[in-house]
Order: structure tokens, then sequence, then C-alpha cells
């Protein structure tokens, strides 16, 4: 268990590109914090820096209080779990397991004592004797796992450790990864582009954007109240709906309609609101043109233009709907509103 | 476990049903095709095999025939027993025992300052590392032939003629399998060394544990080929010996031919057996270490 701590983190590669701005935020004992941004945006070089494989341009890197920049990877405590798993092929799983270990100088007993337990724990105890070549991509993965648990870590790092398992595995090995570490109380820094693997696994997720973050928080937080334009948009499928309104007389207007009435200031600003925080029905004060409505088991989506801006709405499978005009609501304390030019929420 | 394993696949396989057989008359042709063809290259071969069997006269008199003689237990102990030069030390079996002093100590010298090399190169940071191995790389354009003669002085004034580290240590300078380690280094993931950066393994441990075991394929392969270039070196070990004692096969047989005292009949019959007894040995290393990485090429690693 480990409390991680970020002070101004920089990143410039050697070939000049700042792959992260200087960036700051902690991280608490046990907690499970999901790194997620576009591809690019600097996931991997964050992780990367805290694991101890790339230096540290600027900026100070403390676990449980001591400064890590120039300690090294192995004397970090730290795991990591990556992408293409990186097991030793030439290795059998058992071996593959112990091999931190025996690097440690751990007596013999207590390395098959806990590779044992880490099997037993990932069902692996009949794949001990194979090669990682044998075995299916989830298996791999979770000789991983299992590699990264035995060393009883301070640290959890995951680079996107599940993209490249199939869509049912992934959901199913998701919630193996959350409650193994639930169990272990281990403090994790996982990095995905799947937000839905934010969503559900995180304790709290940082949001990245092109070598910035750009917000952090529970996923409730970030998910009603983002923080840019951005994170409204990348979070959430469908995205949040993002319209350009006016605030005119401390009221939002949209063509004319006034959607929200206690609002300060004046001038353009852009309206955020989730396409399931959208009421239809006659009595909404703001037309809405239905294009296309997209079954989907158990809901609809419904995709149209809102003055002539494209805008999704999210209805349960009994709201009945037709393409064509109709009428919608929005729920007022679901509205975010959005500086227009910085994307900053206001 | 492993073999457990492949024993239940192959029986799981062995429930289908067997297929009738037919004959394929392409496949027919192509063996005979190939079977024509390593007759063709095996004559001479089968033809110096036939002239061990005969005496020496018989050779100068009638030329290669078909018949089979009864010389080849006598010819086989002159060849393998007795020595042809005045000190009685190059005999066969120690020409044997020089030449696989030879290729094996050349082979193994090679992969290990190759592999050594090319591990400096890829996994370090160096300052001037693609400058060093470029400049490793050039010795491929200067092979022992072009830089003969200072490569003997030097040789000779640090005393090492007629001795194993002479004749292989000179051999050993170029880069071929430097290069070729390089070139497979560099297609091992990234990722596994990260990994093993954090589980702990420095870099020698790194090397060890798992760059030399994932490297098996290659290993053999380099043997193979540096085996029998070391095998049949012919020019630097006849500079470089000049005891008898330190004669290799292929440098031996030429002083066997050449010993035309008066009017001897060269014996043929003892260095056309010792020619077929040099091509042996690396014909059983390519042999067994095809078979050998060929395994290792069908597992799919790395
Ligand atoms: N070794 C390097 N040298 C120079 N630039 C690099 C290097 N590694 C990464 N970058 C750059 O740094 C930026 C961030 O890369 P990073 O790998 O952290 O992205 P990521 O968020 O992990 O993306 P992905 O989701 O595709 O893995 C990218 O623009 C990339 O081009
Ligand atoms: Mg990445």
């Amino acid at each position: 268990m480990a409390q991680v701590s970020l002070k101004n983190i920089r990143k410039v590669y050697p070939n000049g590109a700042e792959a992260l701005t200087p960036s700051s935020f902690d991280i608490g004992d046990g907690e499970f914090v999901v790194l997620v941004g576009p591809s690019g945006c600097g996931k991997s070089t964050l992780l990367r820096m805290v694991a101890g494989l790339e230096e540290i341009t600027e900026g100070e890197l403390t676990i449980n209080g001591r400064v890590m920049n120039d300690v090294d990877p192995a004397d970090r405590d730290i795991a990591m779990v990556f992408q293409n798993y990186a097991l030793y092929p030439h290795m059998s799983v058992r071996k593959n397991i112990a091999y931190g270990l025996k690097n440690r100088k751990t007596p013999k007993d207590v390395i098959e004592r806990k590779v044992a337990e880490a099997a037993a724990m990932l069902n692996l105890n009949e794949y001990l004797d194979r090669k990682p070549s044998q075995l299916s991509g989830g298996q791999r993965q979770r000789v991983a796992m299992g590699r990264a648990i035995v060393r009883d870590p301070a640290l959890f790092l995951f680079d996107e450790p599940l993209s490249n398992l199939d869509a049912k595995l992934r959901n199913q090995m998701r919630i193996e990864i959350k409650a193994l570490q639930r169990r272990l109380g281990v403090t994790s820094i996982y990095v995905t582009h799947d937000q839905v693997e934010a969503m559900t696994m995180a304790d709290r997720i940082i949001v990245m954007n092109a070598g910035r973050i750009e917000q952090i928080g529970t996923p409730a937080e970030i998910y009603h109240r983002p923080a840019s334009t951005f994170v409204a948009s990348f979070m959430g499928a469908p995205p949040m709906n993002l319209i350009s309104a006016r605030l005119d007389g401390g009221r939002v207007m949209i063509n004319g309609d006034t959607v929200l009435a206690a609002a300060e200031g004046s001038g353009a600003v852009t309206l955020g609101i989730r396409p399931e925080d959208v009421v239809l029905g006659a009595e909404g004060s703001i037309s809405f043109h239905v294009d296309i409505i997209e079954e989907l088991g158990a809901h609809r989506l419904l995709h149209g233009r809102l003055a002539d801006q494209e805008f999704t709405i999210h209805v349960g499978k009994d709201v009945e709907a037709a393409p064509g005009e109709t009428r919608i609501a929005l729920k007022s304390d679901a509205i975010t509103l959005f500086h227009p030019e910085t994307g900053k929420a206001l | 476990m492993t073999e457990a394993n492949a024993g239940v696949i192959d029986h799981a396989a062995s429930h289908t049903p067997p297929r009738k057989r037919r004959i394929r008359w392409g496949a027919i042709g192509d063996h005979a095709v190939l079977i024509v063809g390593s007759l063709f290259m095996m004559l001479p071969l089968l033809m110096v095999l036939q002239m061990t069997t005969v005496p020496d006269v018989e050779v100068i008199k009638t030329g290669p025939s078909l018949t089979i003689g009864h010389q080849l237990p006598e010819n086989f102990d002159k060849a393998m027993f007795q020595a042809s030069g005045f000190s009685g030390q190059n005999t066969g079996l120690n020409m044997l025992k020089n030449s696989f002093i030879l290729g094996i100590g050349f082979a193994l010298g090679k992969i290990l300052i190759g592999m050594m090399a090319a591990y400096a190169i890829v996994y370090f940071r160096m300052r001037f590392a693609t400058l060093a191995f470029w400049v490793i790389f050039t010795t491929l354009l200067l092979p022992l032939e072009v830089r003969i003669l200072p490569s003997y002085e030097v040789v000779q004034k640090l005393g090492m003629l007629n001795t194993y580290q002479g004749l292989i240590i000179p051999l050993i300078a170029s880069a071929t399998a430097t290069f070729f380690f390089r070139q497979f280094f560099r297609s091992v993931p990234e990722e596994l060394v990260e990994a093993a950066r954090i589980d702990g393994a420095g870099p020698v441990k790194f090397f060890i544990d798992i760059l030399v075991p994932l490297s098996r394929t290659m290993i053999a392969a380099m043997f193979i080929i540096m085996f029998v270039y070391g095998w049949n070196q012919y020019l630097w070990p006849t500079m470089i010996t000049t005891e008898e004692d330190m004669f290799t096969l292929v440098r031996g047989i030429k002083q066997i031919t050449q010993v035309l005292e008066g009017n001897r009949i060269p014996e043929y019959g003892r260095a056309n057996l010792l020619a077929i007894i040099a091509i042996i040995p690396p014909v059983m290393v390519v042999i067994f270490f095809q078979s050998w990485f060929v395994k290792g090429l069908t597992e799919s690693d790395k």
C-alpha cells in the first residue's frame, strides 16, 4: 500500500516533444486511479515515469514520502502489467511468476508458497508448467497479474492490460482485476483509453488530453460535472450534447427558447447536457427534429437536430418516438455551461 | 508436462478417420528430380570413397573405376594413426583434434563476442553506439585474407605462432555474428526488458536469464555457419602453423598429396579418406543443429 504524490511532473522526450506538461496529483492509500484519454495524450508516459522506466524531466515523484525520481524501477516496490503481457516466452508460467522473487533472493519455500497462492487466486493452477505460448490471451493476462501480485508491491501499474482481449473477456477480466485490487487493497494506477473501463473500475479518474490533465474526479463527478467540453465529449457513449447558446439577462437561450432561468453573465456559451437528461413531451419548451432512431434493445437513441445543431436523446424502450418534429425539455440541474472559446466549465 | 500435452493433442488428432491414400504423381515427380539431383551431387564424393578402397597403384593405372577393393581398413589405419611427416605428430587423429578445436573455438568465440557486442550496442544508451556499430560493421569489408600480412605480424610478435589462440583469435575479429545478433535483439520486444527491470534483473541477469535463452535458435544457426567456416579455414592455418602437431585436417591433407619423394606414388587412398573424414563433422553439425533450430523456430516464441 502506498501514497503516491506527483509534483509538477513534466516530461520532454530527447527529440524535444513535450509529452506531459507539469502535472500534479496525489493518490491515496489503496486507491484505484484510472488515467484515461485519447491516444498519444501522454498516459503511458506518465505511468512509465512512475514506474521508473522513463526519466522524469522535471518535478518530484514521491511514493510513501520517499522521493523516487532517481530510484531504480526494481527498488520502487512497484509491479507493472503491460498491454502485451511481456511474459518471458522461454519460461514456464511458474517461472514467470517466480522470477521477480528469485531475483530478490527470496527463499525457495517462500517462493513456492507465494506462487501457489497467486496461482490459486487467479485460477492458474493447471497451467503452471505451460509456456506462455500455450495459453490464451486471458490466461496470459492472468499470468502477468500473477507476476505482479506475488511480489506484494506497494503499487500496481497497469498499461492498457485488457486492450488485446476480446470484448467479452475484457468485461470479465475488468471485474476480476477490480475485485483482486479490492481484496489486496493495493494502490493502483490504471491506464486505458476505454471510458467504460475508466468509469467502472476507478475510484478516481484522471482525464488527460494532449499532455495535460483535464480533470480529476470520481466517475460521477467526471460524468455529471465535466470540467471542460473535452471531458464532456470524451466520457460517455453517446457523448454529452454540446450546443451553442446565449446568455441573456440571467437566462440561457437557444434560438429564443429559454432553457435555464438562473444563470449569471451574458454572451455566448456552450451548453452541455447528457442525452439521458432530456425529457421528451409536448409540454417541452424546445423544438427538436428527430432524424434517425437507433434501437438498442433496453433503450433508444434519437439522433436529430436542435437549433440546427446535432443532438442526441436517450430514451427508455417504452417511450414512444417517431422521426419528425417534436418537443423536448432539458433537466435544468443536469445542464453544464462551458466557455465557448476555452471550453472550460463556467 | 509439455510432452504429455503434446501426446494428448496427438491422440485427439488421431481420432479423425484415416484418409485413403492416393498416388500423387506430382509429388513422385518432385522426388525423382530431387533424388537424381542429389545422386549427381554425390557422385564425386562416391568416386573419392571408391578410391580409398583400392591400392594407390591402381588409382594411377586405371583411374576411377567401379571396383571396390579391400584397402579401406588399411587406409583408415594409415590415415588416422600413422604420421606422414618427420615429427610423427600429424596423424589423422591429431589433425582431427586440431580441426575440432579450431572449429568449435572459433564458433563459440565468435558467438560470445558477437552476442556481447550486440548486447552493448542494442541495449545500452551509449554516446556513439551507432558509430560503434558501423565501425564494427566495416570489418565485414576487411576479412582476414585482406589483412593477412599485418595480422600475421601481430600474431608473430605476440609469440602466438603455432598456438591455438593464434589460430582462432584473429579469425574471430569480424562483424558477421555481431550483425546478426544485433538484428535479432532489436526484434525482442522492449516490454521484456522493462518487465525484467521491474522484476529486479540487472543487465547481466537479463542477458543470461532472458536474452541468451531467447536467442538459442539464433545461436544454433550461428554455430552451424561459424563452425563450418572455421573448420574449412585453409589459408590462415597454413600461415600460422608450421609445426606438424598443430596442423588441421584441411591443411594436412595437402601435405600428404605433396609428398612425392623420388618415385614414390602419392598416397591417394590415405588423402582421399582424410578428405572424407574432414567432411563428416561439418555435415554432422549441420544435421544435428538444423533439426534443433527448426524445432525452435516452430515454437512461436517472443
Ligand atoms: N520515446 C519517445 N520519444 C519521443 N516521443 C515520444 C516517445 N514516446 C512517446 N512519445 C510521444 O509522447 C506522446 C505521448 O505518448 P504516450 O505513449 O504517453 O501516449 P499514450 O497516451 O499512452 O497513447 P496510447 O493510448 O496510444 O498508448 C505522444 O505524442 C508520443 O508521440
Ligand atoms: Mg500508451
